[in-house]
């Protein structure tokens, strides 16, 4: 990010186009689900526009698009944990723990179930 | 005894300290909307049906637009400062409240056509995980309209004696902003297009 002043008022048209191609990727959001689009589809195109808009809000309003190490250190922690809350609930279909597993050739269901 | 780092760099990171302590907030809320976003595909993968078209996808189009124009004015209020531009960084900032308080409006006259209709959280699985992300959402907005009316009311004074310490609250306000506008862009589709 520059911080002295000339580098801050070339920056002020980039920030200013970067709104307008939010507000535009917003109209085509909206577009887009009028078409009615099957639902799978519907709901990547949605994320894929919803993700390129967070990417700009990102890169250029918060200035991530040039920053310290530090920073990028932080967001890189705060990504892995983002995923692990993603796939919690992939973790609660995989626990099979309470579940009886029948033996193998049929055998009878052990005491009390 | 003042605070160090709160203009200057510090030597081992290059960050003043409201910068790194900022981004350590911002990761702790990418962590709480994130159990909520992980709880709504729960709720979601695990439901028969799902409603569509329950909520107004125009209000909720405006409140999008409204946002995104409230981040270009946040950094500009920023940006204004930097060119050393204090009048225009208060019209900013101004403008950026204002849009706050908007996005707000819009909202409370979405809860009451609910709320009116008997339709609250208990409800559906559907309006209970709307009223609790937008909920929450709603709240950041509070948050930020009440550090806003700090830096354009007492917290302005700090501009005289030390404008570079009030220009990087400016931007850490700012990267707050951001991120809150950041959120409602993917609050948007997931609960009013899909």
């Amino acid at each position: 990010m520059s911080s002295d002043p000339a580098g801050v008022r070339a920056s002020i048209r980039k920030y200013v186009m970067i709104g307008a191609a939010l507000l535009m990727f917003t109209v085509i959001t909206v577009a887009v689900n009028a078409v009615h689009l099957a639902v799978p589809l519907a709901i990547t195109v949605a994320l894929i526009i919803a993700i390129m808009k967070g990417s700009m809000v990102a890169a250029v309003f918060m200035h991530l698009s040039n920053e310290k190490k530090w920073i990028y250190g932080a967001l890189l922690l705060t990504i892995g944990g983002f995923l692990v809350l993603l796939f919690v609930p992939l973790f609660t279909l995989m626990d099979t723990t309470g579940t009886h597993v029948p033996a193998i050739g049929g055998g009878a269901p052990p005491p009390g179930h | 005894m003042n605070i160090p780092y709160t203009v200057e760099e510090r030597p081992d990171s290059g960050l003043a300290n409201g910068k790194l302590g900022i981004w350590l907030f911002l990761a702790s809320e990418v962590m709480l909307f994130g159990a909520l976003f992980s709880t709504y595909i729960i709720l979601r993968t695990g439901a028969t049906e799902w409603p569509h078209g329950e909520l107004s996808v125009p209000l909720g189009a405006i409140n999008t637009v409204i946002l995104i124009s409230s981040s270009v004015t946040m950094v500009m209020a920023w940006a204004s400062l930097k060119m050393h531009d204090w009048g225009k960084q208060r019209l900013y900032l101004i403008l950026t409240f204002v849009l706050a308080g908007i996005f707000l409006v819009n909202k409370y006259f979405e809860y009451s056509d609910h709320l009116t209709r008997g339709e609250g959280p208990a409800h559906s699985t559907f309006l209970a995980i709307y009223f609790t992300l937008t909920g929450l959402h709603g709240l950041h907005i509070v948050g930020g309209m009440i550090v806003m009316a700090y830096l354009l009311g007492p917290g302005a004074k700090l501009w005289k004696h030390n404008p570079d310490q009030f220009t990087n609250r400016i931007e850490y306000t700012g990267l707050y902003w951001h991120f809150v506008d950041l959120v409602w862009i993917f609050l948007f589709p997931i609960l009013y297009l899909l």
